[in-house]
């Protein structure tokens, strides 16, 4: 078992989650890579911390952290889009137009 | 090789498989609800791994944090945005998920070439095994003290904030508590703002 592996799923992983990101149309799916690229960024930060700082482990500390604002950040967008759903009527990322023009 | 690490090998191997593949899906399926489920198995197996990396406490968080609250969650919002719709298509979407592939397979190629060719500092002290709960607590309430009360009150203006974006205008004075007959709640009307390119028309 080497570091190199677990930080070689990390990284696909993240990249996964960026492509999700960018291609879907639907709101809850972005939201949903979005968890996947902090889910990436976690194993990563288990990975620093289980073969580069096993004493000491903070990056234990700083996944648990990561953990709590994903959950902060998942209940603040899932609100955000169900008002935004009650106002537009619709879940596309396409016609959310507010802030661009 | 020794039995311990083919078996950490071969399950480190049907974890990634498992939380990959479901990533994939997650991204790919064209059903919502299946995405969300398999979002599930993607967090089962990320604390399979947590496992295999000697970290039991947050493999548990893990578990009760994503599986037992985000998940549970983006399937609520799913429940209460169904709206079954055809996106309606748009031009050169093809393009932009050809572009969006590469991308992100350039960003894996440097990823990985700068992870291989990496001399890593490996540390061989031993891990800290079951003992790293005591030695997260302590973390949290010495060096890492600030932080940890910061989380603690975003966690309250995020569930505060939560509370005020997604909820509903009730005018309480029309509901008719003795007769009881109407039990639907009356809204105060927000005004439907056009979607699509309407707005673009009416700026030009």
């Amino acid at each position: 078992m080497q570091l190199q592996y677990f930080l070689l799923a990390a990284a696909a992983l993240f990249c996964i989650g960026v492509y999700g990101l960018v291609t879907s149309r639907n709101a809850v799916r972005v939201l949903m890579s979005i968890e996947l690229m902090l889910n990436g960024v976690n194993l990563n930060l288990m990975a620093f911390s289980n073969y580069l700082d096993p004493a000491v482990i903070r990056g234990q500390v700083f996944t648990v952290f990561v953990i709590s604002i994903a959950a902060a950040e998942a209940a603040v967008g899932l609100a955000i889009l169900l008002s935004i759903y009650r106002n537009r009527n619709t879940v596309d990322m396409e016609q959310f137009n507010l802030l661009k023009w | 090789m020794n039995l311990a690490e083919g078996v950490q090998l071969v399950s480190f191997i049907i974890l990634t498989v498992m939380m990959l593949g479901a990533a994939l899906a997650v991204v790919l399926t064209p059903n919502i609800v299946y995405s969300a489920f398999l979002l599930g198995a993607v967090f089962s197996a990320m604390a399979g791994l947590y496992l295999l990396l000697n970290a039991s406490f947050v493999a548990a968080a893990q578990i009760l944090v994503y599986v037992g609250a985000i998940n549970v969650l983006i399937l609520f919002a799913i429940m209460l945005v169904n709206k079954r719709e055809d996106f309606a298509p748009v031009k050169y979407a093809w393009t932009r998920k050809i572009v969006t592939a590469g991308v992100c397979g350039g960003l894996f190629l440097l990823l990985g070439t700068t992870i291989i060719t990496t001399p890593w500092g490996i540390n061989n002290t031993a891990a800290a095994g079951d003992e790293a709960i005591y030695i997260l607590g302590e973390h949290f309430f010495t060096d890492f003290l600030l932080p940890f009360e910061l989380v603690s009150v975003l966690l309250l203006m995020a569930l505060i904030g939560a509370i005020v974006l997604a909820r509903r205008d009730i005018i309480p004075d029309l509901i008719d508590v003795a007769t009881g007959e109407d039990l639907k709640l009356p809204e105060r009307p927000r005004e439907l703002i056009p979607a699509g390119s309407v707005d673009a028309d009416e700026v030009t």
